[in-house]
């Protein structure tokens, strides 16, 4: 899990960067990038355990279609991680109870 | 409710090449998709397309996307993102979600360009943060610019299985091995060369038998097949591993195709259960055409060729386009999409188009 800084082929552009909040603790975040995508690169793959079993789970599809990546967004549960973009502040944190 | 001449469902190749063709001939077009950027699945693919210069052969996926994006916009062809279609009704209206508001709007013809959606697989330990799509990968490091995990094992030797493991190592990650359950690689030879020349073992006849991990991903288990795809006992071996691609396969996104009662059919070689349609795109509902992945899971060529067809034959249908122009246009694609569908991969799917025109 880690950041994408040289490659032979994309033109990675540095994005201005700020702080936002996953279970209370402040990470590194890009601008534009989503929240999946944040969380991963710090390192953070499981977002919420599931209600029968506690099972972990994360992203599956990648592209909002599966729901697997939900997470709690600014209060709100159960929002795609995958195709939410982060903005400063952002408060996110992971699901015990789905 | 805003009127339209022509609807496309669905801005990926297929999509803006049917919007390009419509709009040519000066239909008044409103093109939507559900993403943010369209483009479809072109704007992740980072290698050079091959085939001929109406299909940007040398060009990279992505500047692909962009040209076509810009050639729509050129037009004047009317362009919503972020706008997710979940209805589609008798009186040819549809309806769609954007940014939580509802938009309605009709059309004299629908385009329905929905692309593929990716298969999963299902075995113990499938849920475990770490496995995933082959196409959520390449979705993270090609456009997210993030590495989901250090070592993978790939599941399926086909294109997008190959493709994609060959921008792991572009990105810098280790693919540790590639699974293909059948006796011989699916994938075109170029991409399975790119693979073995990087030193990644194409295991045929393995597959996955389970994920291990506490919290996420830690190891995998692969065991050997027989010929009838039944795992051999005491073949099992353990691959460490922080990262499974599931590359088995697309299957057409066919709601709103099933919704307006377009009628179905099954073909083993086009992804399963899509709509019929004939040689023009038309699907068995008058005002309802195709194209791309939903006519048949193909690539992205042949999708813009079928766009194209579609874009063209709505153009007809409306009247804005002369029958012996139609004619005549319509034969420079077909001839295109022919020596696509050509040599040992395109005949299969050559064969299967063909028993779909003439499936009614």
């Amino acid at each position: 899990m880690s950041r994408i800084f040289n490659h032979p082929v994309l033109e990675i552009q540095s994005r201005q960067s700020f702080e936002i909040y996953v279970d209370g603790i402040s990470v590194i975040a890009y601008e534009g990038e989503t929240v999946a995508a944040t969380l991963l690169a710090n390192g953070i793959r499981a977002f919420r355990r599931t209600r029968k079993f506690n099972e972990p789970r994360g992203v599956f599809c990648g592209i909002g279609h599966c729901a697997d990546c939900i997470i709690e967004v600014d209060s709100i549960p159960n929002v795609r991680a995958c195709i939410t973009i982060v903005h400063p502040g952002m408060i996110v944190n992971t699901q015990k109870n789905n | 409710m805003q009127e339209y001449d022509v609807i496309i469902v669905g801005a990926g190749p297929a999509g803006l090449g049917a919007s390009i063709e419509a709009r040519k001939f000066g239909a008044r077009v409103l093109l939507l998709d559900e993403n943010g950027r369209p483009g479809g699945q072109l704007y992740k693919q980072i290698h050079k397309f091959f085939g001929s210069s109406d299909h940007y052969a040398g060009i990279r996926g992505f500047k692909i996307g962009e040209v076509l994006l810009q050639t729509a916009k050129d037009l004047g062809v009317e362009l919503q993102l972020n706008t997710k279609v979940w209805g589609i009704f008798p009186d040819l209206s549809i309806t769609a979600v954007y940014c939580g508001k509802s938009l309605r709007c009709r059309a004299k013809i629908i385009i329905l360009a929905t692309g593929a959606s990716e298969n999963a697989l299902g075995f113990p330990g499938c849920t475990l943060p770490g496995v995933m799509t082959a196409g959520a990968v390449q979705t993270l490091v090609n456009v997210q610019h993030v590495l989901p995990a250090e070592n993978y094992v790939m599941i399926g030797s086909g294109n997008v299985g190959l493709i994609v493991s060959y921008q792991l190592l572009q990105a810098g990650a280790n693919v540790k091995a590639v699974l293909e359950a059948s006796s011989s690689i699916s994938g075109y030879g170029v991409h399975a060369s790119k693979i073995k020349r990087a030193g990644i073992p194409i295991r045929l006849r393995y597959t996955v038998k389970r994920a291990i991990g506490r919290n996420s991903l830690e190891a995998v288990e692969i065991v050997r097949l027989d010929e009838c795809f039944n795992a051999i006992a005491n073949t099992e071996e353990t691959i460490e591993c922080d990262g499974l691609c599931l590359a088995v396969g697309l299957s057409p996104r066919i709601d709103l195709a099933v919704l307006s009662k377009c009628k179905m059919l099954y073909s083993t070689f086009l992804g399963g259960v899509l709509p019929w349609h004939n040689e023009d795109m038309e699907t068995s509902h008058p005002n309802i055409l195709i194209a791309g992945d939903l006519a048949g899971i193909e690539e992205a060529s042949t999708a813009l060729d079928e766009g194209r067809l579609a874009g063209l034959r709505a153009a007809n249908k409306i009247g804005l386009c002369a029958s012996n122009t139609y004619i005549e246009q319509k034969s420079v694609i077909i001839n295109r999409l022919v020596s696509l569908r050509d040599g040992p991969f395109g005949e299969r799917r050559r064969f299967a188009k063909a028993s779909i025109w003439r499936n009614l």
